[in-house]
């Protein structure tokens, strides 16, 4: 039991990592992201070229692709959505829009990075073993700490920061906030390019555990959309809860369904359906509360 | 940046080519097709194919051609990504009958290679599937050549070695929840059982996309076996299920059927690989002939990296070339090359010693459907792979 709580922790950490960009991202533009495990998956491949084709220490590794996926969230809110919604009011135009960035980057991916699984070295050698009650590598215990710590500093952040007010401003309410004085178009971008950073970081943080590889961008996104739901859309909160109750749902299911084969996610999909069923608007369902 | 050099090296490589083509003009084109999965989470599976075909085309060009017959071609590789998709299999297929195309490679995995099956067969295509579904390649089908050795062959005689070798006596399986990897699971726990040994788990399954495997081994840990078998594991996911099956305090074996890359294995799970048995190919030093590492240094001159899955991927281009300089007649009657399928026999060239290409299967199929390439049984040890021990199939 012990091992089955501490491997949903640890899943749980590190998905409420990878569904607070995308919540944010919501949040401010009404924008559903299908890029971002591709963001996600560029993030872990910077990592990976900075410490393993470079020999750069990991923490190098981890600045760059955070500087990076910023980079790049603020040129794509700058360039390609910030058009699109001006000059659509489809709501589908935005969501088509980031489909297209997701095939792009995969094909971005390919071309730079190649098609090979990729990993680096562990960064904290040893396992805990606590009587064989519970095992857990000592890396694996340091990435659990170390997205929990992110996540407090991305809600302080939120909270006390003038950014972080103006971007819950916005995602309360866009018109109202614009009124008031905040520059609608800076921290939309500003927010874009943060969510883009916390998907770099998650990839940049994992790659030394899992690995990284092309195809991890499509169901990176599903993962971080299911959290979403189950969270709320667009609350940081629901993002959070969303993230460890899916990450404990698979421990569990994993553990206690194995022997009836790989039905974990079949349950966890039909548990969603009824859900959804009885609170459509998830566990937290309004922006900002 | 290696990639940047890639990216150059490519270039060069692509412009090497066009200045080659032009060299050889006079020559008339022998298309053979590439079907296979060459984007998305299999991509390396497809493209280490795609990329061992295009690296003999650009060499045999480079040395004038191939000749069949009187006329001498030069060989252009046709490639289409299906996708991992049946339906954009077919599509692919299709494709190349339209083009003229007798001689494809591919698909990569068992539901494209069935579905591919009728166009195949109505166009006169022969194709080289790197997939086992029996029915494939047992009559009344005869257009599809299995292009390597399939996991019903080599599990046993891995089974074999280490119950003899090792003391193994208890075994279990995992395997990814596709058709593939489960219905290899299935016959390995057949052939496991077969073979005396104790299947103590044989039901854990996991999602292609799964990122931590600590969960999904954890219960089949728990049984303690003394091997533990990787079904049909992508290069992608054997790594990350070694380092986890280790973490948890496994000590035992583990094996698999499928090629994998020893860079790979190196980054994803370093120490923790060690003893890690797989199937590979002809490019362990115990084996390769010169012409071997002379692929092998040209396939990482054009494309930056070698991939050791190609080991067993290098055959099919060379079976379809011999085949046809042994019966120029069958260069467009598939007819003809199945005439041929039965007799034929040519100097292995990526093998040190006296081995052969001779198309094999009959134990198996029931008639001579599959590809002769030795059993390569090998073992990963800090960062390449050692020859365990060497069969031959039929």
């Amino acid at each position: 039991m012990e091992q089955i709580i501490a491997n949903g922790l640890y899943l749980g950490a590190q998905y409420a990592l990878i569904a607070l960009g995308l919540t944010l991202i919501f949040s401010l533009m009404n924008v559903l992201n299908f890029a971002h495990g591709q963001m996600y998956v560029f993030g872990g491949f910077i990592t990976y070229s900075v410490v393993s084709q470079l020999g750069m220490p990991f923490i190098v590794g981890l600045i760059a692709s955070a500087v990076t996926l910023a980079a790049m969230g603020a040129l794509i809110e700058r360039f390609l959505f910030r058009t699109v919604i001006r000059r659509s009011a489809r709501e589908e135009s935005t969501m088509l829009l980031a489909a297209g960035i997701a095939f792009f980057l995969d094909a971005v991916i390919l071309l730079l990075f190649g098609e090979k699984q990729r990993g680096v070295p562990k960064i904290v050698n040893g396992v805990f073993n606590w009587d064989f009650r519970l095992i857990m590598p000592y890396d694996r215990i340091l990435i659990g700490v170390l997205a929990v710590a992110m996540i407090v500093c991305f809600i302080l952040f939120m909270q006390y920061s003038k950014a972080g007010r103006a971007m819950r401003a916005l995602a309360q309410d866009r018109t109202a906030a614009q009124l008031m004085g905040v520059d609608v178009d800076r921290y939309s971008m500003i927010g874009f390019a943060l969510g883009a950073m916390l998907a770099g970081l998650v990839g940049a943080l994992l790659v030394t555990i899992t690995g990284i590889n092309l195809g991890m961008g499509g169901p990176t996104s599903v993962k971080a959309f299911m959290m979403i739901m189950i969270g709320g859309a667009g609350v940081i909160s629901g993002a959070i809860a969303g993230g460890f109750i899916l990450g404990m749902m698979e421990s569990v299911g994993l553990s206690v369904l194995s022997s009836f084969g790989d039905i974990t996610y079949l349950v966890i999909f039909a548990s969603l359906m009824v859900f959804l069923a009885i609170r459509p608007q998830g566990l937290m369902g309004k922006p900002w509360g | 940046m290696l990639r940047r050099t890639f990216l150059r090296t490519t270039t060069l490589a692509a412009f090497a080519t066009l200045a080659l083509s032009a060299a050889h003009a006079e020559n008339p084109t022998l298309k053979i097709g590439f079907v296979g999965v060459t984007s998305g989470p299999a991509a390396a599976w497809g493209i280490s194919n795609q990329r061992s075909m295009e690296t003999r085309a650009a060499w045999l060009n480079e040395l004038g051609g191939v000749k069949i017959g009187d006329t001498t071609y030069d060989i252009e590789i046709v490639p289409f990504d299906d996708q991992k998709d049946p339906k954009r299999a077919i599509a692919g297929m299709e494709k190349m009958a339209q083009e003229g195309i007798h001689y494809v490679v591919g698909p990569n995995v068992d539901d494209g290679a069935a579905a591919v099956r009728p166009v195949a067969e109505q166009n006169g295509i022969i194709y080289f599937p790197y997939a086992f579904p029996k029915s494939l390649y047992t009559p009344p089908a005869s257009n599809a050549i299995l292009g390597m050795v399939a996991n019903y062959q080599s599990g046993p005689a891995i089974y074999k070695y280490l119950m003899d070798d090792k003391g193994v006596k208890t075994v279990a399986f995992v395997a990814a929840n596709e058709s593939d990897p489960l219905s290899q699971r299935d016959s390995g726990v057949e052939a496991a059982k077969a073979l005396g040994l104790d299947v103590v788990s044989d039901t854990v399954t996991y999602q292609v996309d799964t990122t931590d495997f600590t969960p999904v081994l954890l219960p089949v840990i728990q049984k303690q076996p003394d091997l533990l078998v990787l079904s049909g594991v992508s290069p992608a996911n054997a790594p990350q299920l070694i380092r986890s099956a280790r973490e948890l305090g496994f000590q035992g074996l583990i094996s698999t059927e499928t090629a994998q890359d020893a860079t790979v294995l190196q980054e994803g799970a370093g120490d923790l690989a060690n003893g890690f048995i797989s199937v590979g190919g002809a490019s362990t030093p115990e084996l390769a002939s010169d012409e071997m590492k002379e692929f092998v240094d040209r396939y990482t001159k054009m494309f930056g990296e070698y991939n050791d899955e190609s080991n067993t991927k290098v055959y099919a281009l060379e079976y379809i070339l011999e085949t046809l300089k042994a019966d120029p007649a069958a260069i467009d009657d598939v007819e003809e090359f199945k005439k041929t399928v039965d007799t034929f026999s040519a100097p292995n060239p990526f093998m040190k010693g006296d081995a052969k290409l001779s198309y094999v299967g009959t134990t198996s199929f029931g008639q001579k459907r599959q590809v002769a390439v030795p059993l390569v049984v090998n073992e990963y040890k800090d960062g390449k792979f050692e020859t365990l021990f060497v069969a031959e199939v039929d």
